[in-house]
């Protein structure tokens, strides 16, 4: 086990110090929020309504942003044939390299959600359900991406190749995470969308380590 | 310990490499491998690594007390060097060291600080490896075979782009770790020194094979 500590801390230490994913992904996260309004009008109404939907959709964009590079740099320089050598399977070094990005890249867009959500006068209420929604919905985001991310491995440019594979399948990620934000907002019922929500990610932490390895496998030979 | 591979069949992008190759290895011993560009040297060692696997044949380790596969055993050095540029060179060698060397109980520091001392990179231990020259990235690539012990090296051409003087670190460094009952395998361009290394000279295949 220590080997994937070792690998997730050395994917945060490169994140750190490289810097750029993590700000391109926040910076369009607010640029994408903050243009909204100006597109719309200011009808606080319609955008406190519509405030969920567009949070959670800007979030997935922008995490995808950052997703081609999760595999790509180790491939590019090499270090993917070593990482394979060592101890771990393909499937750990999917699941440790996918749980770097959500810490990296997802945590953070889901930190900043509450900060943009006044820009769109989200009822004060719902911000404890934002975060928490988002909190417990990103792992699906990252542990997805990561499949689309091997998938995409040896075609340059992929970058919105990765989108059209990957976004379909956040389809149950993003409405039972608006769901429960509404429900929040409405007279329904909170826990039934936020344990689907969970066992949403529960899954995708699971499934999608496997599935990456195996399509990393295929791109590898 | 002894590698043991029985006609084995590689195969590229639907076009046969290696043809029925069989070789058996034992500790100490050491195999270069040469032949002209495109002839399966890489092809050879990547499938040894288990990177690829082979369209026919077996590739195994007899060791006994010791069924892990030969991927687990091998320091594999491919043409690219698997550093990263925003990580210092003793960042670079240690994450490979932990990362690598399954038990982590013994010296740490003082085998890295040998690693690198070992191919003279201790000076620039400090320095982000992105402004390290090809030559330095290359001997940072292979002072992983000093950070992190495995039994089996598989090198590929690890000469390209080494001066003189580092060559023949890298030739007491595959002495050293033949005489130590280690497994040594080389892809190489140029006539390396090892001690009583055997050679393996792969041909083109003809297409109808």
């Amino acid at each position: 086990m220590s080997a994937f500590f070792t690998l997730v801390a050395r994917d945060l230490k490169l994140a750190v110090r490289q810097g750029g994913a993590l700000g391109t992904a926040l910076g369009f996260y607010l640029i994408v929020v903050a243009m909204l309004p100006l597109g719309l009008g200011a009808d606080l109404n319609l955008l406190s309504r519509i405030a969920p939907g567009v949070l959670w959709i800007a979030l997935l964009l922008s995490a995808l942003l950052s997703l081609g590079r999760v595999f790509e740099s180790d491939f590019e320089d090499g270090s993917l044939d070593v990482l394979a050598t060592g101890p771990l399977p393909l499937e750990l070094i999917a699941a440790a390299k996918a749980l770097a990005h959500w810490i990296s890249t997802s945590v953070p867009l889901a930190l900043l959600a509450p900060v943009l959500g006044i820009l769109l006068n989200l009822k004060l209420v719902a911000y404890p359900m934002l975060v928490a929604t988002m909190l417990i919905g990103t792992p699906a985001v990252s542990f997805i991406g990561a499949i689309g991310a091997a998938l995409t491995l040896r075609a340059r440019r992929g970058g919105l190749l990765i989108a059209l594979l990957v976004l379909p399948l956040y389809v149950p990620t993003l409405v039972f995470g608006i769901a429960a934000i509404s429900a929040m907002l409405g007279p329904d019922d909170v826990a039934a969308p936020l344990l689907i929500l969970t066992a949403i990610s529960l899954g995708a932490t699971v499934l999608g380590p496997v599935a990456a390895a195996a399509a990393l496998r295929t791109q590898m030979q | 310990m002894l590698l043991v591979a029985e006609n084995l069949v590689l195969s590229r992008g639907g076009r046969t490499v290696i043809g029925g190759l069989s070789l058996r290895l034992g500790n100490g011993e050491a195999l270069l491998l040469t032949g002209a560009n495109g002839t399966g040297k890489t092809t050879l060692l990547l499938a040894l690594a288990g990177l690829l696997s082979p369209a026919s044949g077996e590739i195994r380790i007899e060791n006994e007390g010791d069924d892990r596969e030969p991927g687990e055993l091998c320091h594999y050095v491919g043409h690219l060097d698997g550093i990263k540029p925003h990580l210092t060179v003793a960042e670079n060698l240690a994450f490979w060291a932990a990362y690598l060397e399954c038990d982590t109980s013994e010296g740490d520091g003082e085998r890295l600080s040998a690693a690198l001392n070992k191919f003279e990179l201790a000076a620039l231990a400090d320095i982000p490896a992105g402004y390290l020259s090809a030559g330095q990235k290359r001997r940072l690539a292979l002072s992983r075979l000093a950070a992190a012990h495995r039994p089996l090296w598989l090198l590929d051409e690890p000469t390209v782009s080494l001066d003189t003087a580092s060559v023949a670190l890298l030739v007491d460094a595959v002495k050293a770790h033949c005489a130590n009952g280690g497994i040594t395998i080389a892809a190489t361009h140029l006539p390396l020194a090892f001690e009583n290394a055997k050679e393996i000279r792969l041909g083109l295949q003809e297409s109808a094979a």
